[in-house]
């Protein structure tokens, strides 16, 4: 990646110019790569009306006859007046259980991950290795005992019996991930703030949190990525269309023998659009950490 | 802290946690989409109208449509009536889904309804469904290409010259044994035989497969056809016929003059092309059909003033007899096409065994079609698949060798439970040890309920086999199968050891491009002067934004053998074109680029987070003393950031092992299997190979175990991290 500049003292301005343009030249290449797919799916989502005059191989995607047919049967919700309604409700959800599933998989798991990074106590590593083994099974068939046990807690059919599931089973990535970073936040910092008089728990609230945002903000996203994406789950537990998630109202445009790709992929840019701001506003906290951090150096 | 995030969790569920709605008068579930829709719903209304009861609707996606049924109707959260096709009428009245529809379809409605139709709701003269709409192939053929109606499959392909260049005589979804029924039958095959034998492994089907294979070699049909690209060709004159169902009409626009007619002959040998009918019906489930509400509304419904609606409205080929001397229906020149079509279709099997024909009948189809085998040994082939995946269940073994075991482990988990506790130096560690647990209650409780417990049910289910209903304890027989092949070659195509191989190239490749591809943009993306960085960073994740669904399909589509993006590509450079899906290595490289394109992301920020912990004054002390920028990273950014990134890898490398949506969606499995993974090979067992659902599991479990002693391993040789060994 790194330009090949190694005698870098005199002419140093340059190197950096050749550097520059070296690495923008790769990360160009890189957003190639990751947006070429996605313009056959802009593409897909441009064009109304069946998929005429699509036929034969191009390299470079372009819609015929652009129109937003597509994104106006998605945003109306395949339907006019409470339809358009119901779609936005169906947004609504989506968010309400992605950013619930976020926080709440965040708070389970910081307090544990940094028992886990801090102290010495009976069980921590055979509660780790367990909770590594649960991302090694395969979920063939844990739907219906799912099901059982939401129904037995009368958390079926609800927002929130999915905000459990989806939270839960993001707690073991987010526990490693910010046990992860806890470990790199020098133990120094607390013990200075413990020393002036905070306890554990301050300690840990004022000093270590702040210092862990990074870390947190990618296991929220992580989170918030696991529920926004999900569909058979969702689709199994909630039985009203009122509180159908997104990805549901999106699948709903592929049937037995076809699909209306036009809708769907559509639908897919929608969904996307918020994962993106949410992004923008997150990368904020990926970087705030270096400041954060204080003490070392 | 602990106490404030349970309190903040108990304060969000009650918001969330919403009032179950009253109890709807008739809740009926579909999977109906468009026109369909819009039918049913303006029929509910009606209703509603007519009788005061109210009906609620919901529409479900396909997709999730059987596994909801099967999780919702055994607890009494189903629907009192669903909509659904004949065929799987065996599958759920054996796991208990629906019951008769006695009075909704009563012995003087018999004659309301077309005679197959009836047959096909029928098992043992017991009626379990109300017919409403019929769905069979037909043929559409493009007026202006051919005017007069072909007397036959094979002669419209002899024609294929006269079309303008880059037309097909015939284009439908070639691969699929669906689309091939057609020809089956008019060569004198089958599928299943009355009582529920394979008979796909005949001459008669071997001739109808040298038939395809000769409209290929002709290319009279276009290669690797998916219904994307079927409906594509036809909507833009580029195919002068296709065989499709009643769907495909709602896809194409006003300015395409086309007709529908029944399937002709197959010719050159072979007869009457007749396709598969599948008659879709108001069913009940047991607690529907003890609801009067429930069955008149399922006698409405396919009742003629419906039925009406449902043609005119839905453009359903409605199986309702009378609805078709209404004027209205009888203009509709397509639908009596269809109509035509259905009374000299086959109505689909309704036999639990159809669900294991399908994959033996498709991977013959596709062998022959790709010339790496002869029809003949094709059909044997499928034979050998078909007795495979339908196997009688191991004998019922007794579980008291396994309830020894278990209760030797117990007493041994006991015995050094007690040796540990009086160990000196126990219980100053236990008291050490409780400030911790106040952190760690919360996460191992939610863990443990929602996430251990049904892992734990599924795994126990792999000791079990037999139908669902059913069950029977079988011992470790499910794992004695895998592993030895189920008797067959043990390094033979699709057995366990040849599949693990692949998994484990399959991951290697993966996790390293994703690693390499993550560190260096992260790595990039966080030069503290580089412009535009905001703009960057938030365009090289919309490979995770985008749902993977529609663009794992996108992906396939670049890899297309005619019309894709990448062999477009390879014919402007001047390089011939590759059949993708043909050969392992290709296949397996399409698998990688599609989900090293998902994938790079997440590394991506995982090491933008990581690399925050490193602080810039330690690189500028590098630098200072006059390391080189390898240098630095290798010694100084790497060390940093690894133990930040490595739970990020250790879990990446589990996921890709169990990856089974990209390998399912773009090669899934071509050529003939040899890029399936492990997982991918559990899901089979478990939904496509006669529900084996104690198979998928032992699978499950046999995956657990390598990945457990995998990552064990390399947690020994590298000593990193010793807490995630």
């Amino acid at each position: 990646m790194s330009a090949p500049s190694s005698t870098r003292s005199r002419s140093r301005t340059g190197a950096e110019i050749a550097e520059s343009v070296a690495v923008h030249t790769a990360l160009l290449l890189a957003v190639a790569f990751a947006l070429y797919p996605v313009l056959w799916v802009v593409t897909l989502a441009l064009t109304s009306g069946g998929l005429g005059g699509q036929a034969g191989s191009a390299i470079l995607p372009f819609p015929t006859s652009p129109s937003l047919d597509n994104f106006r049967i998605v945003l109306g919700g395949g339907g006019g007046g409470s339809r358009a309604w119901l779609f936005w409700q169906q947004v609504g959800n989506s968010l309400v259980v992605s950013l619930a599933t976020a926080f709440v998989a965040v708070a389970i798991a910081t307090p544990a991950a940094y028992a886990i990074a801090r102290f010495r106590f009976i069980g921590s590593r055979a509660g780790m290795r367990t909770l590594l083994a649960t991302q090694m099974f395969p979920a063939v068939a844990s739907a219906v005992p799912l099901y059982l046990l939401l129904d037995a807690l009368h958390l079926l059919d609800s927002r929130a019996g999915l905000v459990f599931v989806y939270a839960s089973t993001a707690v073991p990535f987010a526990i490693f991930q910010l046990r992860g970073a806890f470990v790199t936040i020098p133990i120094d910092i607390e013990e200075a703030a413990m020393v002036d008089g905070a306890t554990r728990t301050q300690a840990f609230v004022r000093v270590v949190l702040p210092a862990a945002r990074p870390a947190i903000a990618v296991t929220a996203l992580f989170a918030f990525m696991s529920a926004w994406n999900e569909f058979i789950l969702a689709a199994t537990l909630l039985s009203r269309e009122t509180a159908f998630t997104l990805p549901v109202v999106l699948q709903r445009y592929v049937g037995e023998h076809d699909a209306a790709w036009g809708p769907f992929a559509a639908g897919a840019i929608v969904v996307s659009v918020p994962v993106m701001a949410l992004f923008y506003i997150a990368q904020r906290q990926l970087i705030s950490g270096l400041t954060a951090g204080g003490v070392k150096g | 802290m602990s106490a404030r995030a349970v309190l903040t969790a108990c304060a969000l569920a009650s918001v969330l946690a919403t009032v179950t709605s009253a109890h709807a008068d008739v809740a009926v579930w579909h999977a109906y989409r468009g026109a369909e829709e819009r039918a049913l719903v303006e029929l509910a209304g009606r209703y509603e109208a007519e009788r005061g009861v109210h009906v609620d609707l919901l529409a479900i996606p396909f997709e999730a449509y059987t596994s909801k049924l099967a999780a919702a109707v055994p607890h009494a959260h189903g629907p009192d009536v669903f909509i659904e096709a004949h065929e799987r009428l065996g599958v759920y009245l054996a796991s208990g889904l629906v019951a008769p529809v006695g009075d909704a379809f009563p012995d003087v409605d018999v004659t309301r309804y077309d005679a197959t139709a009836v047959r096909a709701v029928t098992i043992d003269g017991v009626r379990f469904a109300v017919p409403l709409a019929n769905k069979c192939l037909a043929l559409y053929v493009n007026d202006a290409l051919v005017p007069e109606s072909p007397s036959s499959i094979d002669a419209l392909a002899k024609r294929a010259p006269t079309f303008p260049p880059g037309t097909y005589a015939l284009a439908y979804e070639a691969q699929s044994a669906y689309f091939h029924a057609p020809f089956l039958h008019a060569f004198g095959g089958a599928m299943l035989t009355d009582d529920g034998r394979f008979a796909f492994a005949s001459a008669e089907s071997a001739r109808s497969l040298a038939f395809v294979r000769d409209l290929a070699r002709s290319s009279a049909v276009p290669e690797e056809p998916s219904g994307d690209l079927v409906t594509k060709l036809f909507a833009s004159g580029h195919a002068a016929a296709v065989i499709s169902g009643p769907w495909l009409s709602s896809e194409l626009g006003e300015a395409l003059k086309y007709r529908i007619e029944p399937l002709p002959d197959a010719g050159a040998g072979g007869g009457r092309m007749r396709p598969f009918l599948t008659v879709e019906g108001a069913f009940t489930t047991p607690t529907g059909a003890t609801r009067d509400e429930a069955r008149a509304f399922a006698r409405w419904l396919g009742g003629d003033a419906s039925a009406v609606v449902r043609a005119t409205v839905g453009q359903q080929v409605v199986a309702n007899v009378a609805a078709w001397s209404d004027p209205r229906v009888a203009a509709n020149a397509h639908l009596r096409a269809f109509h035509e079509a259905a009374a000299n279709a086959l109505p689909m099997p309704t036999s639990t065994r159809m669900r294991a024909a399908w994959e033996p009948a498709n991977k013959a189809i596709q062998k022959v079609l790709r010339g790496d085998a002869e029809p003949a040994d094709a059909v044997l082939e499928a034979q050998h698949r078909f007795d495979d995946a339908t196997r009688p269940p191991p004998a019922p073994a007794s579980p008291t060798p396994a309830l020894l075991i278990l209760g030797a482990l117990l007493t041994a988990l006991a015995f050094f439970g007690v040796k540990r506790a009086r160990a000196p130096g126990f219980g100053a560690e236990l008291r050490a040890s409780v400030p911790a647990y106040k952190y760690v209650v919360h996460a191992a409780v939610a863990v443990v309920a929602l996430v251990i417990l049904p892992l734990t049910a599924g795994a126990l289910t792999s000791f079990f086999a037999g139908p669902r209903d059913a069950p029977r304890y079988v011992g470790v027989e499910n794992y004695v199968a895998i592993l030895t092949a189920r008797g067959g070659d043990l390094l033979g195509h699709g057995s366990f050891y040849v599949t693990l191989l692949v998994t484990v190239l399959w991951t290697v490749t993966n996790v390293t491009l994703h690693v390499a591809l993550g560190l260096t943009l992260g790595i990039a993306l966080s030069r503290p002067l580089l412009r535009l960085k905001t703009v960057y960073r938030v365009l090289l994740i919309i490979p995770w934004a985008v749902p993977s669904y529609v663009t794992a399909l996108a992906w396939k589509g670049m890899f297309h053998r005619q019309f894709g993006a990448i062999n477009a590509v390879l014919k402007a450079l001047g390089a011939e074109p590759v059949s993708w899906f043909s050969h392992f290595s290709t296949a397996f490289a399409a698998n990688v680029a599609t989900n090293v394109w998902l994938g790079f992301p997440f590394m991506m920020v995982v090491t933008l987070g990581a690399l925050t912990s490193i602080s810039k004054e330690v690189l500028e002390a590098a630098e200072v003393d006059g390391a080189t920028r390898f240098q630095r990273f290798r010694l100084v950014t790497l060390p940093l950031v690894m133990p930040a990134l490595l739970p990020s890898v250790v879990l990446g490398a589990v996921w890709t092992f169990n990856m089974f949506n990209v390998v399912y969606l773009v090669s899934g499995g071509e050529p003939d299997g040899a890029t399936d993974i492990l997982v991918s090979e559990a899901y089979r067992w478990a939904f496509t190979r006669d529900a084996q659902y104690g198979y998928a599991a032992a699978y499950a479990v046999l995956i657990f175990g390598l990945l457990a002693l995998g990552t064990r391993l390399t947690g020994r040789l590298t000593r990193k991290d010793a807490a995630l060994a």
